[in-house]
């Protein structure tokens, strides 16, 4: 083969290969990333919630981009019990000072890391977030205790617009 | 592949057959030589094309009221149980249909698990209905989305996770299959494209099951290989079809007692409820027939190597000719085999009973165990098991335990011989 000397022929084969290759793949990927999020489905990507009605000990959760997100004010016993906890005893170490910013609100998506499924409030063995789907327990923090679960409930990017109103997204 | 040239009688119908031989294949479907002792485990081959029809059929009515969008879905679907002429009865044929597909795979498949019907000359038709047994999940998965309740929703979110747990690319291939940030409309749309595009590529691949089938011509309980056409074999017609027919029968009676009797008890009543992003139903499990995978997922306390370990008991089926190092096909005459055989079977049932019940305490431990022992049945016992058993001697034709009786071995061939 390598004695043998290319060829005009050779050389339109090879190009021919090329063109079409690269022709096959620019046709693909629209028909891949069709299916990524919309534009519509993109533009929904912030909420403001109200939370000027809620006392200490209570929870309420929000639709934001078709996910839930559970926003609690904590009670002082709860952010002890958050804080107590050692770094070391943590599957996934995250200080609770920043998993909540302001200690008496904490913003986390309600998304079990497992699976998905949306974990239930005041269950579980610390007192924070058990998952009935497969069984993930999370402490006052929303970190990840036991269970399969491998990481902490995301924190999602939040702001206080006010005294009385949270921004997500 | 015919075993003999066939000329139409008409004129025309050899004209046609010039053209297009398409009476020759049908020759060759009804005078195809099958073993004369196939029992009635071989029947499900006919019952599950009778499924994948039936599937086909009340799929296409019912596409016809369903409506996929979030939501008008859950409506549309009550809309067919109680408005749309006899919709009550085809969508619980459709939905207890499913059920009825995978009751008659897993027989088919335990089937050829016992009498060895995946070895050498026969592991493309085995990997083919591997590949079929995992469309026929994704069809089921897929379709189980489409009512819109709790159940559908719930499942397909944490199915869909699972991508999650490729590293790296795997969030990105979830907000992909989404096509949002959580299953939603834009989801449940091309669910229902590919629940319909699926039941076809299924339909593609049985023909490809049965030509590769055609080709060596089916096992049999003695597991030998045999002359064709010879007296140890009969013609698929009429023969076989009217067994086939029989069975089917059977098999209706048992179909028809769930859609007319109890048609819920294989569903969830969660599902009855509309989907809800908020609320996850307290206790999550899928339908009856990914039972024992999903109980697989769960005994791994790792996210990526639980779903590693469930791709893998299915995937390991494909390896399975070659994972089994023993010569003789039937367990008949596999003494050691036919014991692990059974175990084997208790062992998938124990996967599917865990797999309905909470993954804690006993359950959990129970899972675990039966997890490891299915993996070592396929990776340690049946390479080991070729090797080291001692098998039961196996009869020269099917005619011979039967007819030949005589204990000189050349004697019972020799007299196969001269009865040709």
């Amino acid at each position: 083969m390598s004695e043998k000397k290319v060829k005009r022929r050779d050389f339109l084969f090879t190009a021919t290969y090329a063109v079409g290759a690269v022709g096959a793949a620019a046709v693909v990927w629209p028909m891949i990333d069709q299916m990524n999020p919309d534009a519509s489905v993109k533009a929904l990507a912030s909420t403001e919630v109200d939370i000027s009605s809620m006392n200490p000990g209570k929870t309420i959760t929000v639709l934001w981009r078709g996910k839930p997100v559970f926003i609690r004010r904590r009670t002082q016993e709860e952010i002890a019990e958050a804080k107590a906890v050692k770094l070391e005893d943590l599957k996934h170490p995250e200080k609770d000072e920043d998993r909540a910013k302001n200690p008496e609100w904490l913003v986390m998506l309600g998304v079990c890391t497992h699976l998905g499924c949306v974990p239930l409030d005041q269950k579980g063995d610390y007192n924070g977030w058990f998952c009935p789907c497969h069984g993930s327990h999370y402490d006052t923090s929303g970190r990840i205790r036991k269970g399969p679960a491998p990481t902490n409930m995301e924190i999602p990017e939040y702001k206080f617009v006010n005294t009385n109103t949270i921004k997500i997204g | 592949m015919s075993d003999h040239e066939y000329t139409p009688k008409s004129k025309f119908g050899k004209w046609f057959n010039d053209r297009l031989p398409l009476l020759t294949l049908a020759s060759h479907l009804t005078d195809y030589p099958t073993p004369k002792n196939l029992n009635y485990w071989w029947t499900f081959g006919g019952i599950l094309t009778f499924c994948l029809i039936t599937q086909i059929v009340t799929g296409l009515v019912l596409a016809m009221h369903y409506i996929a969008h979030a939501d008008m879905a859950f409506d549309s679907v009550e809309h067919i149980m109680r408005n749309v002429n006899y919709g009550w009865l085809i969508r619980y044929i459709h939905a207890n249909g499913a059920s009825m597909f995978f009751l008659a795979v897993y027989i088919h498949i335990f089937r050829s698990l016992f009498y060895g019907s995946y070895k050498s000359p026969r592991e493309i038709i085995w990997i083919i209905g591997i590949i079929i047994y995992l469309l026929m999940m994704a069809a089921a998965f897929l379709g189980y989305v489409l009512p819109w309740g709790q159940m559908s929703f719930w499942g397909a979110t944490v199915i869909t996770n699972l991508f999650s747990a490729i590293p790296l690319v795997g969030e990105g291939i979830v907000t992909w299959l989404w096509g949002g940030y959580s299953v939603d409309n834009p989801t449940l749309t091309r669910f229902f494209t590919l629940h319909y595009l699926i039941p076809f590529l299924i339909l593609g691949l049985v023909v490809l099951h049965i030509w590769a089938l055609h080709v060596p011509g089916n096992n049999n309980p003695v597991g030998i290989d045999i002359k064709k056409p010879s007296k140890d074999t009969v013609p698929f017609h009429p023969y076989i079809v009217i067994k086939d027919g029989f069975a089917l029968l059977m098999f209706m009676i048992v179909f028809a007692f769930f859609v007319f009797y109890t048609p819920n008890i294989l569903g969830h009543a969660d599902n009855y409820i509309e989907a809800n992003p908020l609320v996850t139903p307290a206790h999550i499990v899928p339908e009856w027939y990914l039972l024992p995978f999903y109980a697989i997922l769960r005994s791994v306390p790792d996210k990526l190597l639980g779903v590693v370990a469930m791709l893998s008991a299915i995937l390991i089926l494909a390896a399975l000719p070659w994972l089994d190092t023993s010569k003789i096909r039937s367990a008949v005459f596999r003494p050691l085999y036919r014991q692990f055989y059974w175990i084997l079977v208790a062992d998938v049932l124990i996967l599917g009973y865990v797999g309905a019940m909470p993954a804690e305490g006993l359950y959990l431990l129970v899972a675990r165990v039966a997890t490891a022992y299915y993996f070592l049945h396929f990776l340690v016992v049946l390479p080991i098991l070729g090797y080291k058993e001692k098998t039961l001697p196996v009869p020269l034709s099917i005619t011979e335990p039967v007819l030949g009786g005589s204990p000189n071995l050349a004697l019972a061939k020799n007299k196969e011989n001269f009865k040709d």
